[in-house]
């Protein structure tokens, strides 16, 4: 609207954009669970189950005892790492939902890997990073081809990596069913087990693993490099805007690709975490939808990284407990699904109450 | 089935209306966008709405065709209160608008387009019945489109015609033209609005224009409005006042920066040099075909064209956000690529138009917006890629204070900013530091007056201090006040190139029609 010349430039009052920004950032999330924990309560009474029961169960089978503490940790690690998988590229401006199939090849590849390492009698401090690595490669060259789709070919991100995916479920089941199969999986077609001595062991004086301190450590990482990077600010405007990023001249195929590979790297080492510290070969038990839930990790969190801690260490808790729901509610293992699908709709929902919340509006200069 | 329709337009002499506001009041959350406006536009009056951008022109009009229910006040039809509550009312009632971006079917012939159109459109169309009847309608018009052409096919003026053509088809006695000639060429402009007087004339029609160009008020128009933020500022014969008159109702007592004076400089070394670009659309057909020109230190080359010839698709390549698909770019001597490390080695910078989708990343701060030509480098940067948030912010206080950005903190996205200030915000970032090479495409387009003579000064300044100046525009008027020399652009190529006091408005209207 019409703009007054020679005015004073800055004017201070009402609420700082920043504060406002890290209010919404909070209260709407937050807004968004408890609005769907009122929803499922109203799912629960109709089905003649008692909501504080649920709750009170999903209480202590996530956090009510030590042993539950750990459970939740122990699922949260892949889930920070998926988390992470969706929140960079959503950054750069792409919605990729093919966090399960990097990590389903992640660990797969894994797993090979680790046939010719145990087998030569390598040590494991030099197999297990060799491991971790090629597993990290995969992950980022699968995600990474459909950044490169994306941006060289104008192929549908989205769509391409959920459809990457089911491949890499296929791969790995070809190998897992045919020429990398052991003998001795007979009812589960598995890879040949890595053995206990290529076992990734707890953290001290814990039974989680240390793919929970690997998730942390990339957060925080990644959240430095988004924020306090030159790279990340060319991320950030190229997700922005992507003609002002080209007239400022960005590269933005290689920051559009790059940022595809760090998210497949962090789920193919989710499922080199899975394999290593958890299953103990690659196996159908790989596909368990981490790879889904870390995009409504990632949502919750507004894909910031450190938010995506809390948040994973919530949605482990939920898996966690949904043992003793089915035990003690006499209600199936998919209750806990249903939360999470209702959690993700109101979610969407409340995204668009962003910047509408009245009493955070700042007051306009006569403005459009 | 019957398909047969209430004739439409079978009776044209049907008498045409007036119209007037009665204390119009239209409050948005804490902006009063109209405030108490009463007009008045005689029944075959040729009316002219004038007002800067945000005045509350569009918001006027919105209100008499009901896309706005207004808070206070009335229509009046005839003398009598008219209820609009929808733009089906105003169309009941024979309130037709002709917007800024067409709003044909470019797929669609000009006959389909006029019976679609049509509320009461049968289900199956009988062309048997329905031709003669569109011919005998247009021959009662005073202008023609071609029926049976494709509305892609048409020129621009042609289908701005047709968009008028549809309103007296469907009956529509007063029109609201929403800056109708923005499209056209100067020559297809006068055409239009000449026709469309004469109409008024006769008593056929009631027309209100919205519209910028003072010019063609004092051609077309009897009479005239003046809105400035929100409220009624003047009105009279449009004849008897003069521009300067009308030019004050608009921008009230405002101090406007002064103009930078043109100076004279003897380095004439060609800086800027295209040799034979060309590049090609989404679909591949080619957009820009073998554009030749050189731009000289401390010289402004204006490119004139109807929008749609290619000028936007050189900006884009120049901005390398479109490839070449042959010739290059030579900027003294050197070979040029739109890449960040040769915008900064050449000293390139860039206003392109429409700066909140070409030139920000409306999400990001202001501070950030500033800093895109910076953030990569000292003191913002260190060791080349750590980046602190202070240094930047610095920067963007400065920049702020010295550019006059209205912003609430330096913090605020930049999308909540007004358009003169994202463009103010934009000039800070571009312009603040060693211009060499300047390229500007339609900076003006959509601001106050105030915020239009500040950007064409800088640009002016920049100018003067050595730098090459590419401007793009579709406003013949900025290209002869800045351009040292005049480039028109047709069909994708540069069809014209003359120094400023070699040529004239219509030359250049000549040239831009494709003559």
């Amino acid at each position: 609207m019409t703009a007054v010349v020679a005015s004073p430039s800055i004017e201070r009052g009402g609420f700082n954009p920043r504060t406002i920004g890290m209010i919404e950032a909070l209260l709407i999330p937050v807004g968004a669970l408890v609005a769907s924990a009122v929803l499922f309560s109203v799912f629960l009474l109709f089905l003649g189950k008692s909501p504080v029961t649920f709750f009170g169960l999903i209480w202590t089978g996530g956090f009510g005892s030590a042993f539950s503490i750990q459970n939740t940790l122990q699922r949260s690690a892949p889930l920070i790492l998926t988390g992470l998988a969706f929140a960079i590229p959503a950054r750069i401006g792409l919605t990729l939902i093919g966090a399960e199939g990097a990590l389903v090849l992640g660990g797969f590849s894994a797993a090979a890997v680790a046939i010719p390492l145990v087998s030569g009698g390598w040590t494991p401090v030099i197999g297990l990073p060799i491991m971790a690595l090629s597993a990290m490669a995969v992950g980022a060259m699968w995600i990474g081809l459909a950044g490169w789709l994306r941006h060289y070919r104008g192929v549908n991100e989205t769509i391409s990596s959920l459809l990457l995916s089911y491949i890499a479920i296929a791969i790995m089941n070809f190998f897992v069913e045919g020429a990398l199969r052991d003998p001795a999986s007979a009812n589960k077609p598995s890879t040949m087990p890595i053995g206990d001595a290529y076992r990734v062991g707890s953290m001290p004086g814990t039974s989680v693993h240390w793919g929970l301190a690997a998730g942390v450590l990339l957060s925080v990482l990644l959240y430095i490099l988004m924020s306090r990077t030159t790279f990340g600010f060319a991320a950030r405007m190229t997700g922005g805007n992507v003609r002002a990023a080209q007239a400022q001249g960005l590269p933005v195929g290689m920051l559009v690709v790059t940022c595809c590979a760090i998210a497949g790297a962090c789920a193919g080492l989710a499922g080199f975490f899975e394999v290593a510290a958890i299953h103990g070969q690659a196996n159908a038990s790989l596909v368990a939808g981490y790879g889904f839930t870390g995009i409504l990790v990632a949502f919750l969190a507004r894909q910031n990284p450190l938010a995506i801690i809390p948040v994973a260490i919530l949605f482990g808790a939920l898996q966690a407990a949904g043992g003793l729901v089915q035990r003690r509610m006499g209600m199936p293992d998919a209750t806990v699904l249903v939360l999470q699908g209702m959690i993700f709709v109101v979610l969407l929902v409340s995204e668009t109450f962003y910047g509408r919340i009245p009493f955070l509006q700042p007051k306009r200069e006569g403005g459009r | 089935m019957n398909l047969a329709a209430p004739s439409p337009a079978a009776a044209l002499p049907l008498r045409a209306p007036s119209l007037a506001t009665a204390g119009m009041t239209k409050i948005f959350g804490p902006l009063v966008a109209l405030d108490d406006v009463s007009i008045e536009v005689e029944s075959g009056s040729f009316h002219a709405l004038l007002g800067e951008n945000g005045a509350g022109k569009s918001t006027l009009v919105k209100c008499i065709m009901g896309f706005y229910n207004a808070d206070r006040g009335a229509v009046l039809l005839d003398g009598l209160e008219a209820e609009v509550r929808s733009p089906r009312d105003a169309r009941a009632l024979g309130i037709g608008m002709v917007y800024q971006q067409f709003t044909l079917v470019p797929c669609l012939t000009a006959a389909e387009n006029l019976v679609i159109s049509r509320a009461d459109a049968a289900a199956i169309i009988d062309w048997k019945t329905e031709m003669p009847r569109l011919e005998a309608f247009m021959d009662r018009m005073p202008f023609r489109v071609r029926l049976n052409e494709l509305v892609s096919s048409l020129s621009a003026g042609e289908k701005q015609k047709l968009e008028i053509l549809k309103l007296l088809y469907l009956e529509q006695r007063f029109l609201i033209l929403d800056e109708p000639t923005s499209v056209l060429t100067p020559g297809e402009a006068d055409e239009v609005l000449g026709l469309l007087g004469e109409m008024a004339r006769r008593g056929e029609v009631t027309v209100l224009m919205i519209s910028h160009k003072f010019r063609e008020v004092k051609a077309f128009c009897d009479s005239f409005t003046v809105l400035r933020r929100g409220r009624l500022t003047g009105s009279g014969d449009a004849q008897a006042a003069s521009v300067e008159e009308m030019s004050r109702m608009m921008i009230g007592d405002t101090e406007i920066r002064e103009r930078a004076e043109r100076r004279k400089h003897n380095d004439t070394r060609t800086v800027l040099d295209l040799a034979g670009l060309c590049a090609v659309d989404g679909e591949g057909r080619p957009v820009i075909n073998a554009v030749n020109l050189k731009v000289r230190a401390g010289e402004i080359v204006g490119i004139a064209g109807v929008s749609g010839n290619g000028q936007s698709a050189l900006v884009e390549v120049l901005a390398g956000q479109k490839p070449l698909t042959d010739g290059a770019i030579f900027i003294h001597d050197k070979p040029f690529e739109p890449k960040r490390g040769d915008f900064d080695r050449f000293k390139v910078f860039g206003l392109p138009e429409e700066p909140l989708k070409n030139a920000t990343v409306p999400r990001m701060s202001v501070a950030e917006n500033i800093a895109f030509r910076s953030y990569d480098k000292p003191p913002i940067a260190s060791l080349g890629w750590w980046l602190s948030p202070g240094p930047m912010r610095r920067k963007a206080e400065k920049l702020i204070e010295r550019y006059r950005v209205k912003t609430t903190s330096p913090d605020s996205p930049i999308e909540a900013l007004s358009g003169g200030n994202v463009q103010r915000a934009v000039l800070a970032r571009e312009l603040s530091g060693d211009v060499d090479v300047l390229i500007v495409a339609n900076p003006c387009f959509g601001l106050d007056f105030a915020s239009v003579a500040e950007i064409r000064s800088q640009i002016m300044e920049q100018r003067n201090r050595g730098a090459a100046v590419l401007l793009v525009s579709e406003d013949l008027d900025e290209i002869l006040e800045l351009s040292d020399r005049v480039a028109v652009m047709s069909g994708g190529t540069i069809s014209y190139v003359s120094p400023i006091e070699d040529t004239d408005r219509n030359t250049i209207g000549q040239h831009m029609a494709g003559h």
